[in-house]
């Protein structure tokens, strides 16, 4: 199996060199054949990379422990579930994950474009493979997972117990996902640059590329905040980590990009813009593959340490300079065909979106280079934690989420005072009546009241839009109100579909400033002693420890720990905690014991306990306690930014909206003639 | 196929295997004398101690003082975890350092040293990377301000050219035809500015 996975692995190379190569000639000279190779170089590449990961869940499903890879990251006893995972779980697998995802997306890409598209594929091919062939390579020349080893031990190491959790199985998929699939959207940017062909067809090209790319890193984003937090027992779920950091840089720049690529359909700006936009979250693609996979900043997530780090800095340096200069040389091809007609509009809000999405994504970037730069200059080593993270982004987060219900509000090319008034009357009485309850409440944090006050403000704002929209069905086709809104949603998916994803962001954004209350406290309890602890809602839990109890599971040793709570005195559930002792098939321990939390949520508060061991051998039990407010509106929250972006999307609705607006612009324009 | 597969792993037995559990599961239930054993030995021990890991120290009333937990909060472990003092010691219970800096503070505490002054000690002892967040001093400065700095001074450019733009600019014609050229009727109009109304604000 495995001189199978490495003759792949090598087929794919060479067919990835040759498919760049023809790609190139075949756009560059207009041969027909040449662009037909180059399509079936894709084909091709994907067929054998399909191989060369068959073959390596063959040798992991076989144990086959020779394989190093394998010996490495599963044992006989691991779950049939995580085996399949371990594809992805260690550095070697996941390129070699990458560079399949990769070509299958390019294969797609070639089968699913649309025929008046078919102009850029030859070198939206040649791209796809000269991406896919750097993975292969990294592969192949410094980390092929199918090495082996010169003895064959009796049983593999076993996977890390952290990433033996089902998140950990989706979260890295989802992730990978995202990153990968912007590699199409950068190869049609690619080929329209070397084309010349820059006029707005090629962003209608890439569209749904984009958007899924953007979906599919929202919905890994999300999976990453829960692994960590059901799986690390810190009891949070951000803490600006490199690898998460990572993860939010293009997220940040494509969800600039959706909206500014608004301006590029409907009024031919920003081409510069937009065009950099895509590079930009291409290359912060590879930056977070690289970060994530090269160790370079130590960080929770990074389980591997090695020399691919150099080949991806190469590959980045080359990469960015090539796209650039090929950009640069187009510039004069870029030129903006209107103008802005007045700062009060929809387009100038959505510079001011995008001003702020990329200044977050510098401050992230900035925080998360800030040690190796602090080295360099000052020649000290410090620290960048969340409280400078927070420091920095809380303001500009907030200043987003403003902007989140404003820009909506303002009409497209000049808003009047009357509309301006008409729009703003009702969000702004939403947002300071929710400030006021709030401040009637007690609450005192700045931050939280801010947010959640300009929560309530964009919240109205999404629901003026959605009753003035289903309202006006109702009058024009006396439609029911319920039929209307659904009809209204359908119909114009990509304005109601985004609109659906900002209220997952206000979801969001609320649920992260709950966790300004988060209250904890430790305790060493004996059996039928508690501990109590205030909620910031005010109720008092009181936690009685029951006992400890030992068991053997399929791959672990358990010792778990268990409390009555009580809310209040009254009784409302159990909560377990583990320790667990992970061991191969013969027995051995694999790692250090880790810990299993106990979770106990609903939508007002998390408990959260962790057993930070037992005393002297004895049911004696050491336990952190947490509340943490809030933590269920960060799941629904994604799952609704989840939600709406599949609702914008959705084939079919999204184009006639596009071409209302722009008919109506159409028609405006033909009125002031 | 091993042992374990009456409680996880149901996949590892074979079709008997199951049978032969689904059985002593109905015998079990029709027999509900049958007690489940205790987990502990008399004296509150457990069977198997070292399966919990290192064993834990007893939670004492400083551990719980909020002004340790601020102070621990803002220094960070120096086990390569990346994580504060506080959170490495209640998370990663298998860190030998988090525990020992955790003592420190306290031993600090006791002699009497303010949070600033045990603050201070570590940062001489460990370094400057031992802070969760730089100091606010020096070249650091450039480090917490300049992203702030950098996006009001990109908010004012945009603001200036778009004013400038916006003076410049007379309503000029977008690319594309419009409307009206492919024949629509002043009727079709009418009613499309009346939906756009409803919907398009
Ligand atoms: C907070 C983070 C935000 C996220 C995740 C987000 C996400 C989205 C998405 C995915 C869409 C659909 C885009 C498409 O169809 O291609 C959308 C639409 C939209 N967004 Fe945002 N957005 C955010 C903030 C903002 C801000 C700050 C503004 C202010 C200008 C804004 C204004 C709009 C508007 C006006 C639309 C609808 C466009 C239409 O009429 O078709 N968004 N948003």
């Amino acid at each position: 199996m495995t001189l199978l996975g490495t003759l792949a692995l090598w087929i794919a190379f060479l067919l990835g060199i040759w498919g760049a190569i023809a790609g190139f000639a075949g756009g560059h000279s207009g041969r027909a054949d040449l662009q037909q190779s180059a399509r079936h170089a894709v084909f091709a590449m994907c067929a054998v990379l399909l191989a060369a990961v068959i073959s390596l869940e063959i040798a992991l499903f076989h144990h086959d422990f020779n394989v190093e890879y394998v010996a490495a990251y599963t044992s006989r006893n691991l779950p049939t579930f995580y085996t399949w995972s371990a594809l992805y779980a260690g550095q070697k697998g996941s390129l070699l994950f990458w560079a399949t995802v990769l070509s299958i997306f390019g294969s797609l890409a070639q089968w699913l474009t649309a025929p008046r598209h078919r102009v850029y594929l030859p070198y939206v091919a040649a791209v796809t493979c000269l991406v896919a062939t750097f993975f292969v390579s990294v592969t192949l020349f410094a980390a092929n997972p199918f090495d082996r080893l010169p003895y064959t031990p009796v049983d593999g190491r076993g996977m890390n117990p952290q990433l033996q959790n089902p998140g950990m199985v989706f979260h890295p998929p989802m992730l990978y996902l995202g990153y990968i699939s912007i590699t199409i959207p950068f190869a049609f940017a690619m080929s329209a640059l070397l084309l010349k062909k820059l006029d707005a067809d090629w962003l209608v090209a890439i569209r749904k590329w984009t958007l899924l790319s953007w979906l599919f890193l929202s919905i890994g984003i999300c999976l990453g905040m829960w692994w960590a937090y059901v799986e690390l027992g810190w009891g949070g779920y951000w803490a600006w980590d490199p690898v998460e950091n990572a993860s939010l840089l293009p997220w940040l720049t494509m969800t600039a990009f959706l909206h500014s690529v608004m301006i590029q359909e409907k009024r031919g700006m920003l081409k510069k813009w937009n065009l950099g936009l895509i590079i930009g979250s291409w290359l912060l693609s590879i930056f977070g593959t690289f970060l994530t996979r090269s160790g370079v900043i130590s960080s929770v997530h990074s389980f591997t340490q090695s020399p691919v780090g150099y080949f991806f800095l190469a590959f980045l340096a080359v990469a960015a300079a090539a796209s650039f200069t090929l950009y640069g040389r187009r510039l004069p091809l870029l030129e903006a065909e209107a103008k802005l007609e007045s700062m009060v509009s929809r387009e100038a809000s959505f510079l001011f979106n995008n001003l702020l999405f990329i200044g977050i994504a510098f401050s992230v970037l900035w925080g998360t280079l800030f040690p190796i730069l602090s080295e360099l200059v000052q020649g000290t080593k410090v620290t960048v934690g969340p409280p400078f993270f927070n420091q920095v982004n809380i303001p500009l987060g907030l200043a987003l989420l403003a902007l989140t219900g404003i820009g909506p509000l303002i009409a497209w090319r000049r808003a009047s005072v009357p509309n301006l008034q008409r729009q703003f009357a009702v969000p702004a009485a939403a947002g300071s009546f929710t400030l006021l309850i709030l401040l009637v409440a007690g609450m005192r944090d700045f931050y939280a009241l801010v947010a959640i006050a300009l929560g309530g403000f964009v919240t109205a704002t999404v629901v003026q839009e959605f009753a003035r929209g289903a309202r006006a069905r109702h009058r024009q086709y006396g439609e029911a109100y319920a039929l209307a809104l659904g009809r209204l949603i359908a119909r114009n998916r990509r304005r109601y579909g985004g609109y659906i994803v900002h209220t997952g962001m206000v979801i969001l954004f609320i649920a992260f400033a709950g966790m300004a209350f988060k209250t904890e406290t430790e305790a060493t309890l004996r059996p039928g002693e508690s501990v109590s602890l205030r909620s910031p809602y005010g109720w008092t839990y009181t936690f009685t420890h029951l006992g400890v109890s030992q068991y053997q599971a399929l791959n672990r040793l358990v010792t778990a720990a268990t409390v009555e709570v009580a809310r209040n005195g009254k009784k409302i559930g159990l909560l377990s905690t583990e320790k667990r002792q992970h061991v191969d098939a013969t027995g051995r321990p694999t790692f250090e014991p880790s810990t299993a939390v106990g979770i106990r949520s609903d939508l007002r508060e998390d408990l959260y306990t962790v057993l930070a061991g037992v005393v002297n051998g004895t049911e004696q039990a050491v336990y952190r306690f947490t509340i943490n407010p809030l933590v269920w509106w960060v799941w629904y929250g994604g799952m609704i930014v989840a939600l709406g972006g599949l609702i914008v999307m959705w084939p079919g609705g999204g184009s006639p909206a596009v071409k209302r607006t722009q008919a109506g612009y159409a028609v405006r324009l033909v009125e002031t003639k | 196929m091993t042992s374990d597969c009456r409680i996880v792993g149901l996949s590892d037995c074979n079709r008997r295997q199951f049978l032969g559990l689904f059985a002593g599961g109905l015998l079990l239930s029709v027999h509900p004398t049958i007690r489940q054993s205790v987990d502990s030995l008399p004296a509150g021990r457990l069977y198997q101690p070292d399966w919990a890991g290192r064993p834990a120290d007893p939670v004492t009333a400083k551990d719980n003082l909020a002004v340790i937990q601020a102070i621990e909060k803002r220094l960070r472990c120096t086990c390569g975890c990346g994580l504060d003092i506080y959170t490495c010691r209640t998370t990663d219970f298998s860190c030998t350092y988090s525990p020992a800096l955790h003592r420190e503070v306290l031993a600090k505490y006791d002699a009497g040293q303010t949070a600033q002054q045990i603050i201070d000690g570590f940062v001489r002892e460990h370094g400057q990377a031992s802070l969760m967040a730089p100091p606010k001093r020096g070249f650091n400065l450039v480090g917490y301000f300049l992203p702030g700095t950098a996006v009001l001074v990109a908010a004012v450019i945009l603001t200036v050219v778009l004013r400038r733009w916006t003076r410049a600019g007379a309503p000029a014609p977008v690319a594309g035809t419009p409307l009206g050229a492919q024949g629509a009727t002043p009727a079709e109009l009418d009613r499309l500015r009346r939906e756009l109304e409803g919907l398009n604000t």
